[in-house]
């Protein structure tokens, strides 16, 4: 069997400096793997929208990506308050995050729906008070 | 028309050039990052008065051709660091964003 190539990342709370690190290091390696441009910038945006969100709204966590023949995988984990209406946080516009949040240019409730929209598949599961998981797929 | 020529023209103060030879694609105006994430198209010229280190990683994910900053906003140390370590294009202006976005229009349809 082809070993898969993973890529590990820690994510900080409230960082905002560093956030997108982990998706620009994505964004490299896709690119000098030679995936096609498209799928990069999916993968870019929906890693990025993830990472901020775990910034945003959790407490930090991990990342993990995982490159396979036919797709890459997405696994973003956080420690946080986890999402109470998952169906309510997917409408495009639905925001909860702090008006300093907003100043900077984020918080329109676009996260979550330009996630799923960048990717072929993604699945939540969220347990409030412990956090949540994501995982995307982009297929190659 | 290319960077160079948005360079070329006087009209704007150029804060990082990192690849003068990039097509002008599309021209893009929005502030809000979280739209522009989602919207703004591969090669777009980014119109924007939202100057800090999160709008510098919005373009390079979205693949923005340049980053051009209206009303006279300004990228701090810490920004400029992130635009020459990420390759991205950042001009300025004083002028508002639907002014900037018409002349470069105009510009690229000669």
């Amino acid at each position: 069997m082809e070993d898969n190539l993973v890529f590990e990342y820690v994510v900080s709370r409230e960082d905002f400096t560093r956030a997108g690190e982990a998706s620009a290091d994505v964004k490299k390696k896709l690119k000098a793997l030679g995936v096609p441009s498209g799928v990069v910038r999916r993968v870019s945006i929906a890693l990025y929208e993830g990472e901020i969100n775990m910034v945003v709204h959790a407490y930090g966590g991990n990342i993990t990506v995982e490159i396979t023949s036919d797709k890459i995988i997405m696994l973003l984990k956080d420690k946080g308050p986890g999402i109470p209406d998952v169906e309510k946080a997917m409408q495009e516009g639905f925001s909860t995050a702090s008006d300093s949040v907003r100043a900077l240019g984020f918080g329109a409730g676009m996260g979550l729906p330009n996630m799923k929209k960048c990717s072929d598949r993604m699945d939540i599961s969220t347990t409030i008070g412990v956090g949540t998981e994501i995982k995307m797929e982009v297929d190659l | 028309m290319t960077i160079k020529d948005l360079c070329d023209s006087g009209k704007f103060t150029v804060l990082n050039l990192a690849d003068e030879e990039r097509e002008l694609g599309k021209i893009f105006c929005c502030d809000l990052l979280s739209i522009a994430m989602g919207k703004a198209p591969a090669g777009c010229v980014w119109v924007t008065v939202m100057a800090n280190i999160n709008t510098l990683a919005v373009a390079s994910l979205a693949d923005a051709s340049a980053v051009v900053l209206a009303e006279g906003s300004r990228l701090d140390e810490t920004a400029l660091a992130k635009a020459r370590q990420q390759d991205i294009n950042v001009l300025a202006t004083e002028e508002p964003v639907f002014d900037t976005g018409l002349l470069i229009k105009e510009m690229k349809d000669g």
